[in-house]
C-alpha cells in the first residue's frame, strides 16, 4: 500500500508542475517579449546560414549583414547595447518554425514578404530592409547572355522552402521550358552543387547571387544575368501576437532609414540634438517622448544611430564595401531616386 | 478471478497519466496556434501544390495538389530504401561470408571494409559520394560512353530507354516461366523424398527463364527496341541528354551511401550466424556424405538464418530511416518533398510532420511484418 501512495504523490507532483506551465501561457500580458528579451539581457534574432552581406558570420563568430543590423538595431533601443544579440542561423525550411514557437523573438533572414505568409502562419512583417528580385547566375563561358537562352532540359539549383522554388515554376511554365529543379536544404550546397557543374543554372534573390559568387572557387566565371522575374521585398518577421514587440523592430528599422534621410549619421548624432530641425531632434531623442509608446527611453533612436548607425551607412558597410551590389538600385532613398520610403517618426 | 487492485491501480494510472500527459500537449498546441492566429486542418493536401520535383516516379508537376506531391516523396522513398535494402543484402552477404573465409586477403580486406564504412557518420558518406564523387565525374560533353549507350555525367546516369510492343504478353511468359518453375520444383522434392533422385531443378529453372520469354518474342509479337540518349546542346558550354532514361547523381549517391554503410552491420549479422552454427554441426554433416556446397545450404543456412534474421530486419528499418538524411544532397524523398517544400509553402507544421511520422512509422511497421513472417517460416518446425 505505502508503494500506491508514494506513486500517487510523485503523479500529484508532476500534474502540479504541468499546470504551473498552463497557467504561464495562458497568462497574456502586454508585451511579454519585451519583458522577455529586458530579463534575458539579449535580444534572440534568427538569420541565415551564411548570407554575405546580409547575415554572414567570420571566423571568430561575429555576426555581420544588413540583417543582423536590424536585430542590433532593435538590441541597442531596448537593452542599450547592440552586441546583446544571440544570432541562431536557420536553414529556409527551419525559419518560420523557429518564431512561431518561441524559439527566436526577430527574424531577419531575407524573407520575402508574401501575403500567405504574412495572413496564414501566424507572422507579421514589419517591414522591408532590402528590395530584390529573382535572378539567375550562369557560367561565363556558357553563352548564355539572357534568359532567352535557356533551352528545354536545363538544370536549376535552388534552395528548398523558399518562394524562388515557385517563382521558377511560373517563369519556366510561362516561357514554355522543361526543366530540372534540383533543390537543396542548405545555400552552401546548392553553391557547391551549382560550382561542381550539376546544374546550368542557379536561382535565387539576386541579392543572394552576388553574394554566394563571392563564395564560388572561382568568382569570376559565373555571371548573374540581366532579367529579374520577381519582387522579392525581404524584411523582418516578428510572431503574430505581440503588437508592441512588432512595433519595436519597425520602427528601429524605419529609424535606420530615416536617419540616413537626414543626413544623421553614427559619427555625428551627439551634435544632432541641437539641430534646428524638429525632425531631427525627434530623432536623436532631443524633443518629443517618443519612446514612452513602446515602454522605452526617450533615447533609444539616437542608441540606434549611435551604435549602428543609419541604413547608408549599414549597407555600405556590409553590401558595397565588399563588392557584392555596390550599386543601390532600389534601395536608394526615395528623394534619390530609389523606393526606400518609411513613414514620419513623429 | 480475483480482483487485485494492488496489481491494476498503477497501470490504471500510468494510463491516465498517458493520456493527460497527450491531452496536455495537444490542449497547449492549440492555445498557443490560436493566440498565432494559425488554423489547424488537413484540408491543405488538396490544393494546387505549385511547386516541381526533379525526379518523380508518377506524373506530377506543380499543378498536382499537395497530396500528390506527398506520394511523389513517399514513392521516392520507397524507391531508395527497396533498392538500398537489396543492394545492401547483396554487399552484406558476400562481405560476412569473405569475413570468414580462409584466404588472409579476403578475410581481412572485408574486415577493413566493415570497420571502415561502419565507423563513419552516415551524413559524411553521403556528402563524400556526392561532392566528391561528383566533381570527379567529367561534364555531359566531355564523357566517354560506356559500351556505347551509357553516359555516366555530373548530371547524372544516362541509360538507354526500352520501348516495348505488346508488353503484356512479355510479362505472363514470364510469370508463366516463374510458376512451371514452382510446379517443377515441388515435383523434384516428392521424387527425390520418394524415389531418392534428383532433378537438375536449377538447370530447368534457367532454362524456362531463358526460353518462354524468347518463344513470346519470336511467336508472340514482342519486341524491343532501344532509345539511346543523344547529347543535346543547352548553350556554348552546356550539354545534356536526351532520350533514354537518366537516373540522377542524389539517387546514386544516395543508395550507394546508404548500401555501403547498412551492408556493413548486415555482414556482421551474416557472420554471426554462420558461427552460431555449431561446429558440430558441420561435422557431423560431412560425416554422413555431404559435399561443401550442401553443408552450406542444407546444414549451416536454415540454423543461421534463424540468427540472421532479427537483427537484419533492424538494419533494413535503419536503411529506411536513413534515407530521410536525402534532403542534403536534393534527393527528392518524403522529407524533401512534403516535410521541406511542401510545410514551407503551407506552413502547416503540425499537420505535415504528424503525416511524416505515421508515414515512417507504418511504412517500418510494414517492413517488420514481412520480415516477422519470414522469421516464422524458416524457424524450427516442431513436429
Amino acid at each position: 500500500m505505502f508503494k500506491i501512495v508514494k506513486q500517487l504523490t510523485s503523479l500529484v507532483a508532476v500534474f502540479a508542475v504541468l499546470f504551473a506551465f498552463t497557467t504561464e501561457t495562458m497568462a497574456a500580458k502586454k508585451s511579454k517579449t519585451l519583458k522577455n528579451t529586458q530579463k534575458k539581457d539579449f535580444v534572440r534574432c534568427g538569420v541565415s546560414q551564411g548570407l554575405p552581406g546580409f547575415s554572414n558570420a567570420d571566423a571568430a563568430g561575429n555576426w555581420t549583414g544588413v540583417d543582423v543590423d536590424v536585430c542590433r538595431a532593435v538590441a541597442a533601443a531596448v537593452l542599450g547595447d547592440a552586441s546583446k544579440v544571440k544570432f541562431t542561423p536557420l536553414s529556409a525550411k527551419e525559419r518560420f518554425t523557429a518564431l512561431t514557437s518561441g524559439e527566436i523573438d526577430i527574424l531577419s533572414r531575407n524573407t520575402t514578404w508574401t501575403l500567405s505568409r504574412d495572413a496564414d502562419i501566424g507572422l507579421t512583417f514589419v517591414g522591408v530592409n532590402f528590395y530584390d528580385g529573382q535572378g539567375f547566375m550562369v557560367r561565363k563561358n556558357s553563352g548564355m547572355n539572357s534568359v532567352n537562352d535557356f533551352k528545354d532540359g536545363i538544370s536549376a539549383c535552388t534552395n528548398i522552402g523558399t518562394t524562388t522554388e515557385l517563382n521558377m515554376r511560373d517563369f519556366f511554365n510561362s516561357k514554355g521550358i522543361s526543366y530540372e529543379p534540383v533543390a537543396f536544404e542548405k545555400a552552401d550546397e546548392v553553391v557547391a552543387a551549382y560550382d561542381a557543374g550539376r546544374c546550368d543554372t542557379y536561382t535565387t534573390d539576386k541579392s543572394g547571387l552576388a553574394a554566394q559568387r563571392t563564395k564560388m572557387s572561382n568568382p569570376d566565371d559565373h555571371m548573374v544575368l540581366p532579367e529579374t522575374i520577381s519582387k522579392e521585398p525581404l524584411g523582418p518577421v516578428v510572431r503574430q501576437g505581440d503588437s508592441v514587440w512588432e512595433d519595436i523592430v519597425r520602427w528601429s528599422l524605419n529609424t535606420m532609414i530615416e536617419a540616413e534621410e537626414y543626413g544623421i549619421t553614427s559619427a555625428n548624432a551627439d551634435m544632432m540634438k541641437t539641430s534646428d530641425n524638429p525632425a531631427i531632434k525627434r530623432l536623436v531623442g532631443a524633443e518629443g517622448e517618443l519612446g514612452a509608446a513602446f515602454g522605452l527611453d526617450n533615447e533609444w533612436s539616437l542608441r540606434i544611430i549611435k551604435q549602428v548607425g543609419n541604413y547608408g551607412e549599414s549597407y555600405e558597410r556590409n553590401i558595397a564595401a565588399p563588392g557584392i551590389l555596390p550599386d543601390r538600385g532600389p534601395n536608394q532613398l526615395w528623394t534619390k531616386g530609389g523606393i526606400l520610403y518609411v513613414p514620419p517618426a513623429r | 478471478m480475483k480482483f487485485n487492485i494492488k496489481k491494476i491501480a498503477p497501470q490504471l494510472l500510468t494510463l491516465l497519466f498517458v493520456i493527460l500527459i497527450f491531452g496536455f500537449f495537444s490542449y497547449n498546441a492549440q492555445l498557443n496556434m490560436e493566440n498565432r492566429g494559425i488554423d489547424f486542418g488537413y484540408g491543405f493536401l488538396s490544393q494546387e501544390s505549385s511547386f516541381d520535383v526533379q525526379f518523380s516516379l508518377i506524373e506530377y508537376d506543380g499543378s498536382h495538389s499537395y497530396f500528390r506531391a506527398y506520394l511523389v516523396g513517399l514513392l521516392n522513398t520507397i524507391l531508395v530504401s527497396v533498392i538500398g535494402i537489396i543492394l545492401a543484402t547483396v554487399i552484406g552477404v558476400i562481405v560476412g561470408i569473405a569475413r570468414l573465409s580462409s584466404n588472409y586477403l579476403i578475410k581481412n580486406t572485408a574486415a577493413f571494409y566493415v570497420e571502415f564504412f561502419r565507423n563513419i557518420p552516415l551524413l559524411l558518406q553521403i556528402f563524400f559520394w556526392y561532392f566528391a564523387a561528383l566533381r570527379a565525374l567529367p561534364l555531359p560533353q566531355d564523357t566517354e560512353s560506356i559500351m556505347g549507350v551509357f553516359y555516366l555525367t555530373i548530371k547524372g546516369l544516362f541509360i538507354p530507354a526500352f520501348i516495348w510492343e505488346n508488353f503484356n504478353i512479355f510479362l505472363y511468359s514470364i510469370i508463366a516461366a516463374v510458376v512451371s518453375i514452382a510446379v517443377i520444383k515441388n515435383y523434384a522434392k516428392r521424387k527425390q523424398e520418394n524415389e531418392g533422385k534428383q532433378l537438375p531443378v536449377f538447370l530447368i529453372s534457367i532454362g524456362l527463364l531463358l526460353i518462354l520469354p524468347l518463344l513470346s518474342f519470336l511467336i508472340g509479337g514482342v519486341s524491343l527496341s532501344f532509345e539511346i540518349p543523344v547529347l543535346k546542346k543547352l548553350a556554348k558550354t552546356s550539354y545534356i541528354y536526351e532520350g533514354g532514361v537518366g537516373i540522377p547523381p542524389e539517387l546514386i549517391a544516395l543508395t550507394l551511401a546508404l548500401s555501403l554503410y547498412t551492408a556493413t552491420f548486415i555482414a556482421e549479422c551474416v557472420r554471426a550466424g554462420i558461427q552460431g552454427v555449431g561446429k558440430g554441426q558441420k561435422e557431423a554433416a560431412a560425416s554422413i556424405g555431404l559435399n561443401p556446397n550442401q553443408i552450406l545450404k542444407l546444414v549451416v543456412m536454415p540454423q543461421a538464418l534463424r540468427i540472421i534474421i532479427p537483427p537484419t530486419t533492424n538494419q533494413y528499418l535503419n536503411l529506411t530511416k536513413n534515407s530521410s538524411l536525402a534532403a542534403a544532397i536534393a534527393y527528392p524523398d518524403l522529407v524533401l518533398v512534403f516535410a521541406g517544400t511542401a510545410l514551407m509553402q503551407t506552413g502547416k507544421a503540425i499537420e505535415i510532420v504528424s503525416i511524416t511520422m505515421l508515414t515512417y512509422l507504418s511504412l517500418s511497421l510494414s517492413i517488420s511484418v514481412l520480415m516477422n513472417w519470414y522469421n516464422k517460416k524458416i524457424a524450427i518446425k516442431e513436429k
